[in-house]
Formats: C-alpha cells, structure tokens, sequence
C-alpha cells in the first residue's frame, strides 16, 4: 500500500465523526437536510474505504498491512500509547461491511425515520456510531479499540432508549449498557494484565511477544477478552440484553445490533488470535461458549412470536457460530470472519424486512397477527426470502458457503471435541431452519390472520375473534433499495467470496496460513447431513405454520417451549444469581455508609465550619489587632521553632 | 579620588527600565494630552510598555540562559534565569491585568472613582461624577508598581529589595484607594494596607539590619561568601543573629505573599480594592514576592549551617501548615465572593510555601509553575467578578454583586462567564486537566523531594477541603435557582442593625451590605436584581486568555514545564 492511501485512514473516522458533531451542533435548524448529511457522511467514508482497499488488492499480499501513526496520545514512563491506524485486510473487510451496510440502512432510515421529529438527532447518533465502530476496528492497540469500544457502547445505549419516552425503551437502554460494563471490565483487565505482561498494550507489542509469555498469564488474558466479547456480543453469560435492545429503532436493530457492533466481540478474539494461540486452554472455553450460546439462540428463536426478537435470538446464535469457529484456533479464524461478513449482509436484509413489515402493519411485531403478506409485500417478500436461504445455508446463497465451513472445521480435530462441538454445529443448522422458516412462514405464507376494514371489523384492535385491522402497503423505495442491494449480497457473496478460496488468502496476512486438517467424517457426509437437518427443519416449519392454522394466542405448551418463550429464565437467572447478592451488598454498603463514612464526614464538615466561624472572628476589621496578631504570629513561629529543634534562637 | 563612571549594560535593565520610563512618559501625558484622548494614550502606552518588556525578557532569555546570569553595577541589578522566569510572568499577568483595569463595560465607566481625592458623599464628587472625569493616573501609577515588581526579585542587594518593595507597594496603595463604588470601603482597605504594609516593611528592614549585621554586606553573594567559610565565625558566633535575621527579612515577604499568620490584610484589602486591582494584586504581587522569596531567602538559606537551616524550615512548615488551614477552612465560611477569592488566595499562599521547604531548584521550578497558573486563574477570576454587577429596581447599573446569593443561578444568564468562572474555580481547587492540577503536583512533588512528605500530606488534604467551597460556588451558579434577592434584602437588614461595628470591613456577611450603604440606600439594594454586563471586549479578551491558558497548561503542560525548568536557576551561576 502506497503511503497516500494509508494516510486517508484518519478520516474513514473522521468523516463520520464531523457528520455527528454538525448535526448534534447545529441543532434543530439542520432538521430538513440533516438525514441527507448523514447519509452523506456514511457514504463518503465507503468510498475513502473503498480506494484504501482498491489500493491493498492491488498490492503484494505481504505488503497489505500498514499502520498509520497518528500522534504520540499517552506517553509516561512504561506506558507509551500512540493514535495509530491498523490497515490491513481484517480491519478493510469490516470497514467494508460497516460502511456499505451503514450506508445502506442510512438511507433506509430516512424513509423510516421520516415521520419522527427527532430524524436529525437519530443520524448523528447513526454518524456516531459509524466512526466508533471504524476506531474499534482500525485502532492499532487495545486502548484505542477501547475508545471505540465504549463509543459504539454509548451510541448502542443512546439509539436503543431513542424513543425514550417510552420506560420500557429506556430500561431496555439501561440492561444493555449495564451488562456492556461487566464485559469491559474483562478488556480494562485484560489490558492490565498485557501492561504488566508485555509493556504495553499496542497490537504489535503485545501479538509479537504473545507466544513467549507464561501460559497461565496467557490464559487470563484469554479468558477476559472472552468476558469483553460475550459483553459485546451477547454471549452467554453476558447474553440477555440483546433481546430487550431490539426497542429500538428497526435499522438500529439492523445495523448495530445484528451487522456491525454484535460482531465487535468476534473481532476482538480474532484479532487476538495469537494470544489465545498461546491459551489452549482458553480456546477451549470460547469454543464452548460459541457452541452454547449457539443452542441457547437457536432454542429461544423457536419460541418467539415477536418478529424482532426471534431475529435477535437468531443473530445471538449465529454469532455463537463465529465464537466456536474463533476457539477453534487459526483453522477458524477465517471462517468466522466470513460467516460475519454473510451473516452481516442477510442478517441486516432480514431486519430491515421486517422493519418493512412492521411499517405495513402498523409497528405491530406479533407474527401471529401476520400471515399472508407475501402477495401485499411482494418486494419485502423476495428480498426476506432470499435472505432467509441464505440463513438456512442453502446452496447456493451465500450463508451456505460460510456456515458449512464452520461446520466442517467443528469436526476437525482429535478425541471428543470435533464430535461434541461439530454435533451441535449440526444441530445448529437444523433448528435453524426450523425458526427461520417459522418466521418466514408465519409472516408471508398461511391464512391472514388481520382484516382490512372493508373485510368487516369493528375497531382497530377489534375484528373478530381479536384479529386487528391492517392496511399493508409495500414500503417506499427508499426503503426497497437497501433491501434489494443487501438481497443481492446475500445471494452471491458467499459463492463470489468463496470461489477458489479467495477470502480466506485474502485475510491470511492476519490469520496466518493454517495448514488444512481433514474433519473426522468425509466432507460430502457432512453436507448431506446437514442439507438433510435442514430440509427437515424447514418442512416441519412448512408443516406447521404454512398448512396449519396459526393461533393468534400463543397455545399452551409444554414447559420447554414455555421457558424458551421467556428467554429460558435468563433474567430470572441473572436476577437471581448477579442482583440479588448485589442488592444486599449495596444495601449494606449503603447502611455501612450512612452510619460510618456520612457521619465522619459531615462531622469534619462541621468541624471546618466551626473552625471558620471561629477564625472569622478573629478577622475583626480593626487594623491595630491584625499588627498585633501579625506580631504575635513572628512569636509564634520562633516559638515553634524553639520547640522543634531544641536549641535554634536561644 | 576620582569618580569613575560604571559602565552600565542598558540591556540587562531593559525588561524593568521601559515599564519605569512609559509610567514616567504616563504622568506627562496626565499633564499634557487633552482629556478626551488621554484614556486611549495611556491605555495603549501601558500596554505597549507591558509588551515590550515581555519582549525584552525573551531577547535577554538566551543570554541568561547561557551565562546564567547577568547584571548590572556589582549586582545591583541582577538577571539570573529565574528572575528572568518571573519577570516574564509578571508582565504577562500584568497585560492581562491591565485589559481588565481598561474594561468600561457597556455602562462607559471602569472600576475607579472620578476623581480619588473627593471626600466620599460630598457635592464635590457628586459634581466630578456628572461632569464624567476619569481617573487615568491608575495606568502609570499600574506600571510604576509593575515596574517596582519586576526588580523585587532582580537584584542581590538587599537594600535595592527594600526600595522595590517600597516602589511596588506604594502605588499599590494608592490604587486600593480608588475604587468608584463603596468608596469608604475603598478607602480603609487602601489605610489599613499602607499601615500593615509598613509595619511588614519595617519587619523586613529590621532583617536586612540584621543580616548586615553579621555579614557587613547588603550584598547576598557576598554574604553566603562569608557564611559559607568553613569553620568561619559567623555562623559559630552569631546564630541567633543569623537566623533572627533570615527569618525576619522571610517574614517580610510572607506579609506580602499572604502568608499566615502574616495574612489578616488581605480579605479586607482585596474586597475593598477596586475588583481589577485585586485581581492584579493577587496574581502580580504574589508572583514578585515569590520571586524575591525565592531569590533571597532560597540564597541566603545555602549559607546556614544545618541546624540553622532546619530552624528555617521548621518556621517554613509552621506556615505552610497553618496558611493551608486557615485559606481553606475561612474560606469555607465565606458569603463574599471577592472575600472568598482572598481567603483561596492565602491558600494558595500555603501550596506555594510547601515548595519552598528544601530550598532547592526544584522548588524553583515548581513555585514559577505554580503562580502562573494560580495567576491566570485568578485574574481570570476576578475579571468574571467585574462583570457581574447588581441593578436597582430603574435598571441603573450598581457595584459589583459580590454576595453570593447573588451568584445562584448565574449558568443560565450567562452559561459562557460561569463556564470560565467554573473552569477557573477548578483549576484552583486542582482538579486533573487544569493547570492548577499539574501546579499542585509540581509544588507537592517538590516537598516530597525535599523529604517533607507530611508537608505534603498536609497539602492534600487541605486542597481536598479547599475542593468543596469552589465547588459549593458551582453548584450555586450551575443548580441552584436564581432567589428573589431575600437573602441580599436581609443581609442590609442586619448591618442597619449592626452598626456599632466600628469599621466597615467586619467579616461576613454583613460587610458586602454595610459597603453598599456608602453609595446607594439599604432600600434600592433590596430590590437589586443581579445583571451580568457586557464587556467592551478587554476583559473578555483577559477571560479568554486566562482560560485558554489554563487548559492549555492543564492538558499540555511540558512546554510550560520545560520552560520553568530552564529558568529553575536562582543564583547567578554559570550552568
């Protein structure tokens, strides 16, 4: 990469950053062109992206990773940080997404937003969340990926409690940002521990001398980057927020919450990848983190009737994906990166369908009020579709490619690993199919079980036997177009990415070359199976939710389904086990401060002020008592010093 | 004998020389140039003066720095590379300073009386009031002062240090004297500093005696000379005589550092003077005296033997302690705003008394950080102070509404003038990311250096509870709602009651309303709404400097430190 390109860095975050800042600081006079600023914004830091990738291919592969220093941020003693930009085709590949999937759902919102009157306010928290995310990736060191770590952070919390005048919005804002905290104290520590280990906490420090350090030193650092990227990314145990986030605004969901931010965690483990190297013993755990928060997701999403969240549960199982593949060392890194690239295109393309939907039925996300919209929506209808192909990982749309990778490199290996982990990746796809079939199904297909006015009815929410009253109309084009360009990724990256295994070459400056291990069953047995899983899911879901009728109440089920239905008790648990013991430690830290530390305090405050009464006297006004105390005062200090140092003036 | 002429090296004098020279060129032009372009001549005149001796320190800067010193006639006149460093502080300060003095505000008059001689209530200041005289005397009697301030800490002979003491205190006098509201206040503020100035004077002449006394010198290297001969028979013969004799010319310039217990002046003093006086009072003449503190008693302090030398610092500990205490406590008590500025200055008198334990360049250095910061908070400070004004019930603008009562709520009538006050209260207190953070690190740093870490310890403590009465001052501009003026209404009411108090100036509450009686009746008062005036852009001009500055020095400090630093060099050594 020549140095003009790599010095175009600084504003891939600057770009949008100035774009957030006018539209904060300008205020309500920008509200007619605003949205357009933003969009703007986002669009011109894909094209800086854009030449700043042209320009990598166009280099030898060992000559693509570039880091461009900035300024000299902190600099005492040990601890010398510097404002660097990592180029290199792990961090493009999500400047990449974030950009052209930002751009995207920038412009899908200014249709969506455009009856709310706080639009402007909503792209320059979209502005900001854009250049966070770009400092996250292209920081050259832990403590800069921590700014940008904590500014998608802050504008995830900000974009979710958006229609904050709603409290259960504003709650939901809350338990995210709250269970973002407990996972960045994993990444304060973790920087810590390289600190103290490495001397410093920049990549190149701390990635180059991973492999010569202690193991168990290694390990823990290991195991907290886990505790940030479960944080980040909604993995157990830190999983339960997500869920409750989808209050915001449908292209927030999209953007930050499926694309781009939930996969922060699976970059952060990536990048690391020498450290955990170093921490077997760690990898394991993230592998079995990914494989069970794969099965968590996949099981809630089967119970869920609100489009969103079964969305959400989706996203968090699908991430479980790119976590196993990450703990499954250098052979996994790559294939996590382009299962998050796929899941990034037909993952967002699903939200926004259903943003769609939304939008036609009123901002009503029950799917058991849906049915038979395919014929109303058909453009929403193709494009979720496809996206729901994809999901599946039917050939040959794009998640099939990616997703069987994962697969098969979950049976690679030795003793029980590779059938425990490459079993529940199996599985995985089977209820995967299932719940997204579920959804499509249960949304486009069957009887419609909503009435138009003309059908006869009585009220808004009162047709007869309590189906509502709808007017579906398909969305501007506005909205179409990103879905249809997102449509179009999710048909062809896989197949255009994978061809003569491109991407993997692509990102091996980063992840290393990995030598390729055969999986413990012949590769053409574990596509059968899983095609077969998968064909299975989808007709059971075809079965039950396409020819049946669907209740409009949930039926009474049996308890495994009713748990899934409540996240399987996960705010129970976390209750439970997080705020109760909490909440009795803060009572009595509270009670212990109030009678000790308050009362000690306020005591010495009282103390001063009647010691300044007191010495406010002193101060009379009458000139001949301060000469006299001016005097007295020479008295006293040579009496001081007369009794500190024994002899002195006698 | 035949007179031989010195040859005088008109460079070395030139930062002192053309400040002297325009206040001269000023009282001509009193005499000389018609009234209505006198303001603007003086005005101009000063600031170019100021200027060019800022401009003469950076063209000495590199000499002094490669000699390491410089001078004039046997010392008389000396420049070492600290001095250097606080002239350049000083003059600095005092431009600043002086754009406050120049601020009419919107209501076309500044902070000084018509005409200073009128005996406050007659007809005859009454008559010089509408006839619209201006007092412009204050700019060369501004530089006269500066110019006394700028040799205070430039010379090695101690009876030049008494004559600068004397030249920067007298028109200082004078200046306490003038403001145009609460006169009579004025007027005793500027009384009781002459007569407390004296007798500090007096303290300090009766040290130089004493050091003559021992050493047969006025000059200081000549006197560590002869201290310092080993086995010699001074320090052998005379130790009370030498340590009575450094500790009485220390005093003198603790008086007029503000030091405690040699402090009781200056909260009567500073809320007497016209506002712009104080601020420049507070922030130059701490900055010169320092200077000379440094200089002398730092010099004079490598002649003691050790015992003497630990007598010194154990004086030295007593006052930093109690200066600490009583800046800070007192200070809490306060309702006066400009009393509380007083009260935060004595304290910061005690942080600078911390660095002078150890008597080292380190110390130097610390302490040349330390009032440059301290000084751009503090003229910033006060100049916030001039602007905030009281009106009565015809909209006619009054004094300064220096109760703070007045203050609440003053973040939403002018957000921009509490954010610099906030940021200048901050850097005082020392939070992290203002200059006062790295000042107070610089001067605690030095004392653990010195081994005084209970000094130290001390000074922490203290800033903790300085923290809360620049904070209560926040909160009260930022949160708390604007109160229809009972408290100011009652307040009058007491000091009608109260008026046995012979002098004005009591403590508390009452002083602010009892001086406000000597202009306007207790009854207009009560109606007083607070109004926050316009500048005629040299005081925001000041307030911007001044809080530029301390952010600046708070966030990139090494700059400023490198170059205090550089200038930590007291003594004329070569380097």
């Amino acid at each position: 990469m020549t140095m003009q390109t790599l010095s175009l860095a600084p504003w891939l975050v600057a770009t949008p950053l100035i774009g957030a800042a006018l539209l904060l600081l300008v205020g309500r006079r920008s509200d007619r062109w605003g949205h357009w600023l933003g969009v703007l914004a986002s669009t011109a830091t894909f094209v800086i992206g854009l030449v700043i990738l042209l320009d990598m291919l166009a280099a030898d592969p060992d000559q693509r990773v570039g880091v461009h220093t900035v300024a000299s941020w902190i600099d005492v003693g040990p601890l010398q940080v510097d404002v660097g930009f990592q180029v290199d085709p792990l961090s493009m590949t999500f400047v990449m997404l974030i950009t052209l999937v930002g751009s995207l759902i920038h412009l899908y919102s200014v249709a969506y937003m455009s009856h709310d009157r706080d639009r402007r306010r909503f792209f320059a928290y979209l502005n900001l969340f854009v250049a966070a995310m770009l400092l996250l990736v292209l920081a050259d060191s832990y403590l800069l990926l921590f700014v940008g770590w904590e500014g998608v952070g802050l504008a995830s919390f900000l974009l979710i409690g958006f229609w904050d005048h709603h409290l259960p919005n504003a709650v939901a804002g809350k338990k995210a940002f709250v269970m973002n905290r407990v996972g960045d104290m994993g990444l304060i520590a973790a920087m810590m521990l390289m600190l103290a280990t490495f001397g410093g906490v920049d990549f190149s420090t701390v990635l180059g001398s991973a492999g010569a350090a202690d193991q168990g030193t290694t390990t823990a650092i290991g195991l907290l980057l886990l505790l940030a990227a479960c944080g980040k990314s909604a993995q157990l145990p830190l999983q339960a927020w997500l869920g409750d986030a989808m209050a915001g605004p449908t292209p927030v969901s999209a953007l930050i919450h499926a694309a781009t931010m939930v996969t922060a965690g699976v970059y952060l483990l990536v990048r690391s990848g020498p450290v955990l190297e170093a921490a077997p013993d760690a990898q394991l755990v993230i592998a079995v983190v990914g494989a069970l928060t794969l099965l968590f997701g996949a099981v809630v999403g089967c119970a869920k009737d609100d489009i969103k969240k079964a969305l959400a549960a989706s996203t968090m199982s699908q991430i479980g994906y790119m976590m196993l593949a990450a703990g499954l060392g250098p052979v996994g890194y790559a294939f996590a990166i382009f299962h998050l690239v796929t899941h990034g295109f037909f993952k967002a393309g699903l939200f926004l369908g259903a943003g769609s939907v939304m939008h036609a039925m009123d901002d009503d996300v029950n799917m058991r009020r849906f049915g038979g919209l395919a014929r109303l929506l058909p453009v929403t209808a193709i494009t979720m579709g496809l996206g729901w192909l994809a999901i599946l990982g039917v050939p040959p749309f794009s998640g099939f490619y990616s997703k069987d990778k994962i697969i098969e490199a979950a049976f690679v290996g030795e003793g029980w690993r590779p059938w425990v982990f490459g079993t529940v990746a199996l599985l995985g796809a089977g209820i995967t199919a299932y719940y997204m079939s579920r959804l499509f199904f249960m949304t486009f297909m069957g009887r419609r079980r909503w009435v138009t006015e003309l059908a006869g009815g009585a009220g808004r929410e009162g047709g007869s036997d309590g189906t509502p009253v709808r007017h579906p109309h398909e969305s501007p084009w506005l909205m179409t177009l990103p879905m249809i360009v997102l449509a179009v990724g999710s048909v062809g990256l896989g197949f255009a990415l994978n061809a003569g295994e491109r991407f993997v070459h692509f990102l091996e400056p980063v992840t290393g070359h990995a030598e390729h291990h055969d999986p413990v069953l012949p590769i053409w047995l574990i596509i059968t199976l899983t095609l077969t899983l998968v064909a299975a899911g989808l007709a059971l879901a075809f079965v039950q939710y396409a020819m049946r009728p669907v209740p409009t109440t949930p039926p009474p089920a049996p308890a495994v389904v009713r748990a899934a239905r409540v996240d399987l008790h996960q705010d129970d648990v976390n209750e439970a086990v997080v705020m109760l013991p909490g909440k009795v430690l803060t009572r009595s830290l509270v009670f212990a401060d109030r009678t000790a530390v308050d009362a000690g305090w306020l005591g010495l405050a009282g103390g001063v002020g009647r010691f300044g009464t007191w010495l406010r006297g002193l101060q009379s006004g009458y000139v001949r008592q301060y000469a006299a105390m001016t005097l007295g005062g020479l008295g006293v200090i040579v009496l001081v010093i007369w009794l500190f140092s024994g002899q002195g003036a006698s | 004998m035949e007179f031989e002429a010195p040859v005088i090296d008109w460079a070395v004098l030139s930062p002192v020389l053309v400040v002297l020279a325009a206040g001269v060129v000023g009282v001509l032009i009193e005499a000389f140039v018609p009234d209505r372009v006198r303001r603007a001549v003086q005005v101009v005149l000063t600031l170019a003066a100021l200027v060019g001796s800022v401009v003469a320190v950076a063209l000495l800067w590199d000499r002094v720095a490669t000699d390491g010193f410089a001078f004039v006639v046997n010392g008389t006149f000396l420049l070492t590379p600290f001095t250097l460093g606080i002239q350049a502080v000083v003059a600095v300060l005092a431009i600043l300073g002086v754009l406050v003095i120049a601020d009419r505000t919107r209501t076309g008059d500044d902070a000084f009386a018509p005409t200073a001689a009128a005996v406050p209530g007659t007809t005859y200041e009454d008559a010089a009031r509408e006839a619209g005289l201006q007092q412009t005397e204050i700019y060369p009697l501004v530089l006269f002062a500066t110019g006394g301030m700028l040799l205070f800490p430039a010379t090695d002979n101690l009876i030049v240090l008494f004559i600068a003491l004397e030249v920067l205190s007298l028109p200082l006098y004078v200046l306490c004297a003038t403001a145009r509201r609460r006169r009579l206040l004025s007027q005793e503020a500027a009384f009781k500093y002459f007569l407390l100035g004296s007798f500090a004077s007096a303290i300090m002449l009766f040290g130089i005696a004493l050091v003559y006394g021992f050493a047969g010198t006025v000059s200081l290297e000549t006197a560590l000379f002869r201290m310092a001969q080993p086995g010699g028979p001074i320090l052998e013969l005379m130790p009370a005589l030498v340590i009575a004799g450094v500790l009485l010319i220390t005093v003198g310039l603790l008086f007029k550092i503000g030091a405690a217990p040699f402090h009781m002046w200056t909260p009567d003093v500073y809320q007497g003077a016209p506002t712009p006086i104080t601020g420049f009072m507070a922030a130059c003449v701490k900055a010169a005296a320092v200077g000379a503190l440094v200089r002398v008693v730092f010099t004079l302090s490598l002649g003691l033997d050790e015992e003497l030398r630990r007598n010194l610092e154990v004086g030295l500990w007593a006052v930093a302690i109690l200066t600490m205490l009583v800046g800070t406590v007192a200070g809490a008590v306060q309702t006066d705003v400009k009393r509380l500025l007083a009260y935060s200055s004595i304290a910061h008198a005690g942080f600078l008394t911390v660095a002078f334990v150890g008597f080292s360049e380190t110390g130097a250095q610390a302490v040349l950080f330390y009032v440059l910061a301290y000084g751009l908070a503090t003229l910033g400070a006060f100049a916030v102070v001039t602007l905030v004004r009281e009106q009565d019930a015809d909209g006619v603008v009054l004094g300064e509404a220096t109760h703070l009562s007045h203050w609440a709520g003053l973040a939403r009538r002018a957000p921009w003038l509490a954010a610099a006050f906030s940021l200048f209260l901050l850097s005082m207190a020392g939070i992290p990311l203002t200059a006062g953070f790295i000042a107070k690190f610089g001067v605690f740093s030095a004392a653990v250096v010195a081994g005084a870490w209970p000094l130290a310890v001390v000074g922490v403590l203290a800033s903790a509870v300085a923290v809360f009465f620049y904070v209560r001052l926040i909160v009260l501009m930022v949160l708390t709602p604007p109160a229809e003026d009972a408290e100011g209404a009652q307040d009058a009411e007491v000091a009608t009651e109260g008026q046995d108090a012979p002098d004005l100036a009591a403590d508390g509450a009452g002083s602010s309303a009892a001086a406000g009686r000597t202009l306007a009746p207790a009854r207009t008062l009560r109606r007083a709404p607070v109004v926050v005036l316009s500048s005629r852009g040299f005081a925001t001009v000041a307030i911007v400097i001044c809080a530029v500055g301390v952010v600046l020095l708070g966030v990139v400090p090494q700059l400023a430190l490198d170059w205090a630093g550089q200038a930590a060099s007291f003594r004329p050594v070569q380097p």
